[in-house]
């Protein structure tokens, strides 16, 4: 696991749009759990999301002529998805029995990648396209949790992130590809956190 | 470092029922996955207390791997479901 680090300085000037919070995170206050985005942020979290929710919507596994089957979710077939972020986000439930893990996957998949939807969708309806306050119920804070760790996960898998996490974005040169998306990464790690803690 | 005490759920004591092992949710460490967020996501999944979520998150952390629960296979399957919900990686496995 990770512990989320400070990067060393704001992501970009311009992103600062209330410089005496450098950092935009989570606050549990007596209405709710809630936070500020300045308009890039939240462009930000919104492509983030949306992508997650365009990778685990597309391809649902096909359904088969049983449409009680269909109707519980259950599909006729189910493979391990190609995709490493698909892989990651739609992880097998059985190590070592790809027989079991297959059962496993056409009884749980689709109820999996529906319920990762849902929660992409109540954060991005709760999360202004221009920015501002977001005030938070305990519900939708939840919502929020599991899609940031869904976009997290993907981000992970993206960069190649490992235990040391830390010492890539240390190293990292503005020059890098990676450069931004690292920082990103680390800003919504501290985001997620504060989100845990705004939640305990 | 001890693991953690599991709770497990058994059948009635009879001499057949301790040959049928239980089965195990198991939690295996990832990089991307917050120390504090694994914690809450075991308290608020099993309603595990802070210190023993803890427990197990730094087994998980630690060791790479940790049981978190054991019993009949259907509900450790139901476990394992709930848990990719929250992007834990875990898995179902018989204990042997």
């Amino acid at each position: 696991m990770s512990e989320p680090s400070l990067p060393p300085e704001p992501l970009h000037p311009d992103d600062l749009a209330f410089p005496e919070e450098p950092i935009t995170v989570f606050r549990a206050t007596s209405r709710g759990i809630t936070a500020r985005f300045a308009r890039p942020e939240a462009a930000i979290i919104r492509e983030l999301v949306g992508q997650v929710v365009e990778l685990v919507a597309a391809d649902l596994p096909a359904t088969g002529a049983d449409d009680l089957a269909a109707m519980v979710g259950i599909s006729d077939s189910a493979e391990v998805p190609d995709d490493p972020v698909l892989a990651r986000l739609l992880p097998d439930g059985y190590r070592n029995d790809p027989d079991a893990a297959l059962e496993f996957r056409r009884f749980t998949e689709s109820g999996l990648r529906s319920a990762k939807v849902e929660s992409a969708q109540l954060l991005l309806q709760t999360l202004p396209a221009g920015g501002g306050r977001v005030r938070l119920s305990a519900d939708e804070a939840e919502a929020w949790l599991r899609s940031l760790n869904d976009v997290r996960l993907a981000m992970g898998v993206r960069l190649g992130v490992t235990e040391d996490f830390e010492q890539l974005i240390e190293d990292l040169e503005p020059d890098d590809a990676r450069y931004g998306y690292a920082h990103i990464y680390d800003w919504l790690s501290l985001l997620q956190a504060s989100l845990v803690e705004a939640l305990s | 470092m001890s693991v953690a005490p599991v709770e497990i759920t058994r059948a009635e004591a009879d001499e057949e029922a301790l040959v049928d092992k239980p089965w195990l949710t198991i939690v295996w460490n990832d990089p991307v996955n917050l120390m504090d967020y694994v914690t809450y996501v075991f308290q608020r999944v099993f309603g595990y207390p802070k210190p023993k979520a803890e427990r197990l998150m730094l087994d998980v952390h630690h060791k790479g791997k940790a049981v978190v629960a054991a019993g009949a296979r259907e509900a450790m399957e139901r476990n394992a479901e709930t848990l990719h919900g929250y992007g834990l990686w875990a898995t179902v496995s018989h204990d042997r």
